[in-house]
């Protein structure tokens, strides 16, 4: 996995230089934006931050504000207070030139279910007064094709499965070349195959220069495709930066498989670290083990100020007679990262 | 209703504007289509002709103005199956259809003025914004952006679309169903002169014209009902109840003072396209007090719409 997320990462920095704007540039900025429905505060002082030519995963549990905060950035809803840049203009009141440069999936698919799904993508691409007639009619097949329903492309939309409605959506938000897709749940009602296309997508969309903004509350998706993101809970964001740092961010652990679960705690103890011993198994037992207080497990990269290396560790555990039978050394994960910040089971959002 | 008031209507009026004002300044970041003003007119052509399409495209659309075809063709078979009408009884020119089958066409446009073609039209108009946003279309036609105030133009045209198409239908269903079931011939006026058919299928057309004028106010009752909900529905039926009740309000007496200020006043005074020459003082003050209600319930639908969170 962290292969995968190098590789985008890479994709995306050589390609960061797009049309307009500078590598150091934000594609989308927020500042205090906040939006109150009476006296309920649905998003509460956001200030996003998504880089150019990034993949910025956006995250949060149900009713979070993440779409709120979508409607706002494309100026479906007015902010009650604060301000929201797009491509370097700001929202709402550039609305005109900036939207016809962003393609948008918004809180699930909508169409007209007594129209086909090229009929659909003409009518909205009809909306739009940049988009050109002329091309009309090539741009939908592309797009069609892109999202592989061309086979699909003369039937009802009313006749649609989700996912396939969801590629529609998908479809409508590449009619045009995109410099930001906005792309608010994505994989909703896709098939693991659906899944996979769409991670493809987003990596192919990057590749070409534009910046995606995902928003999702699945974390493997964001771990696999993105390479910034942001959390947010109850209305407010509460971190955001490269994925990396986001990750790091979370407790890195030991895990080791051992016959000698006993001797073991007692070393890991010892090196100061916090060993918890798993149940016995075939092979033996599982122990897991965090750095101490104030102390880190070093990274293959960096050692030093007190860290724990993870060969050290093995060192200590094979001088001391423990047999070592596996031993990993597991980064925080996105999930344990998010769970820490919003909360754990489904009353988080109250 | 309190919208018929004319001290209220000018009061709503002022306040439409004021509201108008407010939001194209672009103040208290309220969402505003500002560059929408420009070359609205020229790029307008392929949302206005979509907008068109997906209307009559719609089977719903179909359905109705068969319904409405329906009328004079129920009409002409039962005078056809019935050995004579007794005159003065029944709807007016009901007696004389037996003599000229053109008399269909003006009985079915005079019979479904009262109910049919308000609650036909009141089906579209209050569709107009509401269905969107029932669909969730809403939101990508305003990302797509087709702007705000375009949108809005676009969706009033596509309703005066209906206007016109629901009395064409019923007129030229009622002509056609006219002639195959009765002879047709010259035809004799109000006034007592008597024009040759081709000159009555001109008369036919302007009643027609006559009756899409007088819905335009009702269109633009639904345009402004349908950018308070998203449940279409709603806003239908609370057109369709405006219709009837400025019709009731007309029948009382009491009243009369506010007559002449109900949308639906002039709406059966299309008698005088019929005479020879055609009087267009009704068509005049009809057309005049629709534009009232469309400038009012125009400014109201985009002062509402323009500062609008769409969140459907």
């Amino acid at each position: 996995m962290t292969a995968a997320v190098g590789r985008t990462a890479t994709g995306t920095g050589a390609t960061g230089t797009g049309p307009g704007q500078g590598t150091a540039g934000l594609t989308i900025e927020t500042q205090g934006l906040t939006k109150r429905f009476g006296h309920q505060v649905a998003v509460d002082g956001v200030d996003l931050a998504v880089p150019h030519g990034s993949v910025f995963g956006f995250l949060g549990p149900n009713g979070s504000g993440k779409t709120t905060t979508i409607r706002m950035m494309l100026g479906l809803a007015a902010a009650s207070a604060g301000t929201v840049s797009v491509l370097g203009l700001e929202m709402p009141n550039r609305l005109q030139e900036v939207l016809p440069r962003v393609g948008a999936l918004v809180e699930g698919p909508a169409f007209y279910p007594f129209l086909s799904g090229a009929a659909n993508l003409h009518r909205l691409d009809a909306a739009s007064r940049h988009a050109r007639p002329a091309t009309r009619r090539t741009r939908v097949g592309e797009a069609l094709e892109r999202v592989g329903l061309s086979h699909a492309a003369g039937k009802r939309v009313h006749a649609y499965s989700l996912g396939m409605k969801q590629r529609l959506g998908i479809a409508n938000a590449l009619l045009s070349p995109r410099e930001l897709l906005v792309l608010d749940e994505p994989t909703n009602g896709l098939d693991p195959q659906g899944t996979r296309e769409v991670r493809n997508l987003v990596r192919s969309l990057a590749a070409d220069g534009a910046t995606v903004f995902v928003s999702s509350h699945l974390l493997a998706e964001v771990e696999q495709i993105c390479t910034h993101a942001a959390i947010m809970s109850t209305g407010r964001l509460v971190a955001q930066g490269p994925l990396s740092e986001l990750r790091q961010a979370g407790e890195a652990r030991i895990r080791l498989l051992t016959p000698d679960a006993g001797t073991a705690l007692g070393v890991l103890a010892r090196l100061g670290m916090t060993p918890v011993a798993g149940s016995p198994g075939s092979d033996g037992q599982v122990v897991t083990a965090t750095a101490a207080e104030g102390r880190s497990l070093a990274g293959p990269a960096a050692a030093g100020d007190g860290a724990v290396a993870p060969e050290e560790i093995v060192a200590c555990l094979v001088d001391a007679g423990v047999r070592v039978r596996g031993f990993s050394v597991e980064r925080g994960s996105l999930e344990d990262r998010f769970v820490a910040l919003t909360g754990e089971g489904f009353d988080v959002a109250q | 209703m309190p919208s018929s008031v004319p001290g209220e209507l000018s009061n709503r009026l002022r306040r439409g504007r004021s509201d108008g004002g407010q939001s194209s300044d672009g103040e208290s970041g309220a969402v505003s289509g500002s560059a929408s003003t420009r070359d609205r007119a020229a790029s307008s052509v392929p949302l206005l002709g979509s907008e068109l399409n997906v209307l009559f495209r719609r089977r719903r659309t179909w359905a109705m103005l068969l319904a409405l075809a329906a009328i004079p063709v129920l009409i002409a078979v039962a005078v056809r199956l019935s050995s004579s009408v007794p005159a003065g009884r029944g709807p007016a020119f009901l007696d004389r259809i037996a003599q000229n089958g053109l008399f269909v066409a003006v009985t079915a446009m005079l019979v479904s003025v009262p109910l049919f073609l308000p609650l036909t039209v009141g089906v579209v108009a209050g569709d107009t914004i509401a269905g969107e946003a029932s669909l969730g279309t809403l939101r990508y036609l305003l990302v797509a952006p087709a702007g705000r105030v375009r949108l809005l133009l676009v969706k009033y045209a596509g309703a005066l679309a209906f206007c016109l198409a629901a009395p064409v239908t019923v007129a030229l269903a009622g002509a056609a169903i006219g002639a195959s079931l009765f002879p047709i011939g010259p035809v004799t006026l109000l006034s007592g002169d008597v024009v040759e058919p081709p000159e009555a299928a001109v008369r036919l057309v302007l009643i027609a014209a006559y009756l899409a004028v007088s819905l335009a106010g009702l269109s633009a009752i639904g345009l402004f009902l349908s950018t308070l909900t998203v449940v279409p529905v709603g806003a239908m039926a609370a057109t369709v109840v405006l219709s009837v009740v400025s019709q009731v309000l007309d029948q009382l007496p009491q009243l009369e003072w506010l007559h002449p200020w109900l949308f639906s006043h002039y709406w059966l005074g299309f008698g005088d396209l019929l005479r020879q020459p055609v009087l267009w003082d009704s068509f005049a003050s009809n057309a005049l007090l629709q534009a009232g209600y469309v400038a009012v319930f125009g400014a109201l639908a985009y002062g509402r719409f323009v500062t609008k969170d769409v969140l459907s």
